[in-house]
């Protein structure tokens, strides 16, 4: 176990189910993904389907190690959510970055950079690459 | 001089407008959108009108910068981080001081309108919260009529558009034809600012 502190993950759905599920697949899929921090943020507090902006600041706090923190995003008010928060200055950890990524794979490709031990731009570059990996 | 009543009056008035026409922004927003445009600006202005009662701030600038921050913690749609950032960019604009004059106001809210195009990439046309928006802040310098005016004007114009930004974006050519509930609601937001005014 290496004292060297991970990014954290914070996966912003509007689906508590989703969020929870693609933070679950990401790290059964990530070899020694147990000590990265993945905090899934998903709908309201009410359990409905949309964006808390409660809920991310808290799963940002989550998961802070102190070494930041890579948000991935699905769509709409879950980006502009976070978008606004970024803005706001103070109500998120410092070193927390909103990841321009592919919400399932990038969460994947975050996940296992993290565990390697990668640093926030590490983790971002690995995340945003997701996009360049076509299917046909 | 607009002091820290005048704009929680203004608050105070949109959230009440909000309430009458909460159907008729879903209803729109059921046409190209996800039917919660009316309950969503209604969840917000209602919590913004609580937290003014309950935190009483004294400046123009505080007002807005408290109001804005509880519709991103409260909306829970892209209204949200929208509006709040459309009130929090205005009231920083404002800045600290106890009034504010007619001209202040309307460039601090360009200030706002431009952090609301910065943060959704929307810009004039697009049939978005812009549409009725950026017109009514232009009209500002001829008084709160004629913004009112243009921001009625701008979200009826949004029928004919076809929607580039949001949700109703994936509807492509089907979005034509619909009245933008965003740019409704927003004039909304600027003829509660023009009663406000009137008194």
């Amino acid at each position: 176990m290496s004292e060297e502190k991970l990014v954290g993950i914070v996966l912003v759905s509007h689906s508590a189910e989703v969020a929870a599920s693609v933070a679950a697949l990401a790290k059964g899929l990530a070899g020694g993904a147990e000590a990265v921090p993945v905090a899934p943020a998903g709908g309201t507090e009410g359990g409905g389907l949309g964006t808390s902006a409660e809920l991310i600041a808290a799963a940002a706090a989550t998961a802070d190690r102190g070494a930041g923190v890579a948000v991935l995003t699905d769509l709409g008010s879950a980006v502009l959510t976070v978008k606004a928060l970024l803005a706001e200055g103070d109500e998120l950890p410092e070193n927390t970055r909103l990841v321009d990524a592919p919400f399932l794979e990038g969460a994947v490709a975050a996940v296992v950079t993290a565990a390697a031990g990668a640093d926030l731009d590490g983790v971002e570059a690995a995340a945003k690459e997701a996009y360049d990996y076509r299917k046909v | 001089m607009l002091d820290a009543d005048f704009f929680r009056r203004w608050m105070t008035a949109t959230a009440a407008s909000v309430d009458r026409e909460a159907d008729r922004l879903t209803a729109l927003d059921s046409a190209i959108g996800d039917a919660d445009h009316g309950s969503n600006m209604q969840r917000g202005f209602a919590a913004v009108r609580t937290t003014l009662a309950d935190e009483a701030p004294d400046t123009p600038g505080a007002v807005l910068m408290l109001s804005g921050r509880q519709l991103i913690s409260t909306v829970g749609g892209a209204s949200g981080p929208l509006y709040g950032t459309l009130l929090r960019r205005t009231g920083k604009a404002l800045g600290e001081a106890a009034e504010v004059g007619e001209e202040q106001l309307a460039e601090a809210l360009r200030a706002g309108v431009q952090g609301v195009m910065k943060l959704g990439g929307a810009a004039l046309g697009d049939k978005t919260m812009v549409d009725a928006l950026l017109p009514a802040v232009e009209a500002l310098g001829s008084g709160f009529g004629a913004a009112r005016e243009a921001a009625e004007k701008g979200a009826k114009d949004t029928v004919p558009l076809l929607a580039r930004k949001g949700r109703a974006s994936y509807l492509g050519e089907r979005s034509i034809g619909h009245q933008d509930p965003g740019a409704t609601s927003s004039a909304l937001l600027i003829a509660a600012l023009a009663e406000t005014a009137e008194g």
